[in-house]
């Protein structure tokens, strides 16, 4: 292996710099998944009759599921009796003003970036910041409500607004969806709740902070977002996890209801622990992710996954009315021995309908990085599009880049295209800039900001600054 | 300014570079010519600082060792490449990546960083100087840029960075008549008494339009001769064949020599 080979393989092997632990006093149920269990969370939530059922329900569809095959993911098998289900920091949970808030958990979230302090918070940026299972709080929120907007946490919007909670909720990911969502239907915790008005533009950007303190319990996060006719909400979350020794389960589901003519942005930076170089640690990630778009509507996912020891994941747009639109951006970043197998579906349902996918891939290290995305468009879906475009970006020699399109048409009016490309960041690359007087680190990060230009434009303002650096300091390593 | 002695490089089992001597004195320009694969791109990176090669000899830019440095610390000593195939760097803003180089090399010096506005009138002029149209500054560096566009650029780059050592590695190459005079141009407006220029080339054709003060030949690995320019027009006229297959004398002259 030549001298800068080496060096692109020490500049990756960056360390992860939200790995501490905050200790915090908290309420964790013993491990082990039964009914009894599922019953507990509810009870501790004190959620209706109705909600009981639901989850009830999707235990029992649970019970007879098989775990997904992995297909290019290797993985340990996991033990889900060894699992706890339900942590919680012994704080009541939701608070009326800021002031309330744990001052630990506040100092956690201080040294996350994400400041919870009434002076200090993110100017025009929503937070609900969720911890272990439970939401502890959510900035903005009167502002909001003057809007008409709600944004709180899933279990407050259960007691708040049951109506639309159970509406909506199951509508696009069913329970029985498969393995994960029935899993997480049946033990989710907590996370966040969008109700957007009709005709409301969303007066600033909501944003869920997911972050894993406690060890050894399962992460089951339930999202739901709705946007009624002709409004629009733009919508990020972020996660970290502390740095530990045992792999770490975090199975999230997100519903999107995108009514006729509203848009939803969604956009995840995804920074969950890694794990070590040697593959010990780090967070499993497998989430399901849909949303239903309506006529006119449109969906945007776009995702910078730089975390977790595995990611499976596949953001996908059901593509219902016609002339909807659905968009998939995503960086997806395996270094280390990080596993990454991401894309997206896209279901053509209504005619004219559109969607474009623009997927990056950066291996590095032993990473492994895979697109796979399904394109179907059924036969009612009249000349519906399709733009794909996937491209690998290989640092290293000891990682793999796949990608695995599927392909679905029944309609044959459908134009679908499919475009690939890999290619290494050269050595050219980094003498260039070298020569032009960057270091090497500062070349790196450049060669693989430029790389994911496209994506990172589609991210607001902030966050892509955030996420250009998140991949910079992902890249970073011993040299200099 | 630049003493190179000894110089030798090589890849693998491949000697390319054979023993090569050249000074070079402030603001002077040295033309280096010699046939394909005679080591003239070699010599160039082992100037810039390209890894892969095993070195020996001593090369000296104002007294330090250029050989003992980093690529980016050479750059910062002053050393600039235009390279003879510009590298593509997709995504990455042309405005961005030379503001980020002249701020590296800045920072590197221990002066202060250029701000956004500063850059962008340097910029400006440097863009004028090689009649770079407006919209260059927001494409991606090199990426989709024609043959002509990639040398001008490089032109470009010298302009912002004003190098103490420029080596142009074969910017003439692929360029048509009017390309050839906007660079020339270019290089002969950067000229001045405390910067110095190797420029390599294949043809005597740019040196119709870049007057150097020396012109050396490089063939197999070594400098077989050195002249003033008149040395480039006896190429013209007679090709490298004088230099090429002949035995060497002793001291590393050709038998027949192109001193006529
Ligand atoms: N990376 C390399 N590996 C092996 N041989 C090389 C390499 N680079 C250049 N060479 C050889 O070294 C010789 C000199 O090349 P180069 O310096 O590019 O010549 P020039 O620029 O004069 O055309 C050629 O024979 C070329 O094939
Ligand atoms: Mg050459």
């Amino acid at each position: 292996m030549s001298e800068s080979l080496r060096e692109i393989e020490e500049l990756t092997e960056a360390t992860y710099e939200y790995g501490f632990s905050t200790d915090l006093d908290t309420d964790i149920a013993p491990p082990g998944l039964t009914e009894d269990t599922v019953r507990l969370i509810s009870a501790k939530k004190d959620e209706p009759e109705w909600l009981l059922e639901w989850r009830l329900k999707a235990y029992e569809a649970w019970k007879t599921m098989e775990e997904p095959d992995w297909a290019k993911l290797q993985i340990q098998p996991i033990d889900y009796q060894a699992l706890s289900y339900w942590a919680a920091p012994k704080q009541k949970p939701v608070l009326d003003s800021l002031d309330d808030v744990d001052p630990d958990i506040r100092d956690m979230f201080d040294k996350l970036g994400i400041p919870l302090h009434e002076q200090k918070m993110l100017s025009n940026v929503a937070v609900d910041a969720i911890v272990d299972s439970v939401s502890v709080t959510t900035t903005f929120k009167e502002t909001l409500a003057e809007a008409g907007v709600i944004f709180c946490s899933f279990s407050e919007a259960v007691h708040d607004h049951p109506e639309i909670v159970r509406e909506h909720l199951g509508s696009v990911v069913p329970v029985r969806d498969n393995f994960f969502a029935a899993l997480n239907s049946a033990v989710f915790s907590d996370g966040s709740f969008c109700y957007i008005p009709k005709g409301v533009r969303c007066p600033m950007e909501l944003s869920t902070y997911f972050r894993i303190n406690s060890q050894n319990t399962g992460q089951f996060e339930r999202t739901l977002i709705i946007a009624e006719d002709d409004s629009h909400v733009s919508y990020l979350e972020g996660c970290t996890a502390p740095q530990r020794d045992e792999n770490q389960l975090h199975a999230a589901v997100v519903e999107l209801v995108a009514k006729d003519r509203s848009e939803i942005k969604y956009s995840t930076v995804q920074n969950w622990y890694p794990g070590d170089e040697n593959g010990v640690g780090g967070i499993y990630n497998f989430v399901t992710k849909r949303g239903r778009a309506h006529t006119d509507a449109k969906i945007s996912w776009t995702q910078v996954e730089t975390g977790s020891a595995i990611t499976w994941k596949y953001p996908s747009v059901i593509l219902q009315g016609d002339r909807s639109v659905g968009e998939f951006y995503s960086v997806a970043l395996s270094s280390k021995r990080q596993q990454a197998d991401t894309g997206t579906k896209m279901i053509h349902i209504g005619a004219d309908t559109t969607s474009s996918i623009i997927s990056k891939g950066i291996s590095a290290g032993h990473g492994q990085n895979t697109y796979r995305g399904l394109v179907k468009v059924m036969r009612s879906a009249e000349n519906a599009r399709n733009y794909t475009q996937c491209d690998s970006l290989l640092l290293g020699s000891d990682c793999g880049a796949h990608t695995i399109p599927y392909i679905e048409v029944k309609n044959p009016g459908a134009q679908v295209e499919h475009e690939a490309s890999t290619s290494t960041v050269g050595e050219d690359q980094l003498y260039y800039c070298r020569q032009r007087g960057m270091s090497e680190e500062d070349a790196m990060a450049m060669i693989v900001n430029g790389f994911c230009r496209d994506v990172f434009d589609e991210l607001p303002m902030e966050f892509a600054v955030e996420a250009q650096r998140l991949l910079s300091v992902s890249l970073e390593g011993s040299v200099g | 300014m630049l003493h190179v002695k000894d110089l030798t490089a090589a890849i693998g089992d491949k000697q390319i570079l054979k023993g090569l001597d050249l000074d070079v004195g402030a603001g002077e320009v040295h033309a280096i010519m010699g046939p394909n694969g005679s080591g003239k791109s070699t010599f160039a990176h082992t100037l810039a600082g390209r890894e892969g090669y095993e070195i020996t000899g001593t090369v000296t830019l104002d007294d330090a060792d250029l050989l003992e440095m980093e690529p980016e610390a050479r750059a910062a000593a002053g050393v600039f490449m235009g390279f003879q195939y510009p590298v593509e760097i997709p995504g990455v803003n042309n405005m961005y990546f030379l503001r980020t180089a002249l701020n590296s090399v800045r920072r590197t010096r221990g002066e202060t960083e250029v701000s956004a506005r500063e850059f962008l009138s340097t910029a400006q002029e440097a863009m004028d100087l090689v009649e770079m149209p407006k919209d260059f500054l927001h494409r991606a560096v090199n990426a989709g840029f024609s043959g002509g566009e990639k040398k001008r650029n490089e032109i470009l780059q010298m302009a912002v960075m004003q190098p103490r050592l420029a080596v142009l590695d074969e910017t003439d190459s692929g360029l048509d008549i009017d390309a050839l005079r906007i660079i020339a141009g270019g290089v002969n407006a950067l000229r001045g008494p405390e910067r110095s220029m190797i420029v390599i080339t294949h043809y005597q054709r740019l040196l119709d339009y870049i007057k150097p003060d020396f012109v050396h030949v490089l063939v197999d690995g070594r400098i077989v001769e050195s002249g003033d320019h008149t040395l480039a027009l006896h190429l013209e006229d007679h090709g490298y064949a004088d230099f090429v297959n002949h035995d060497l004398d002793a001291s590393g002259r050709p038998l027949s020599g192109a001193t006529s």
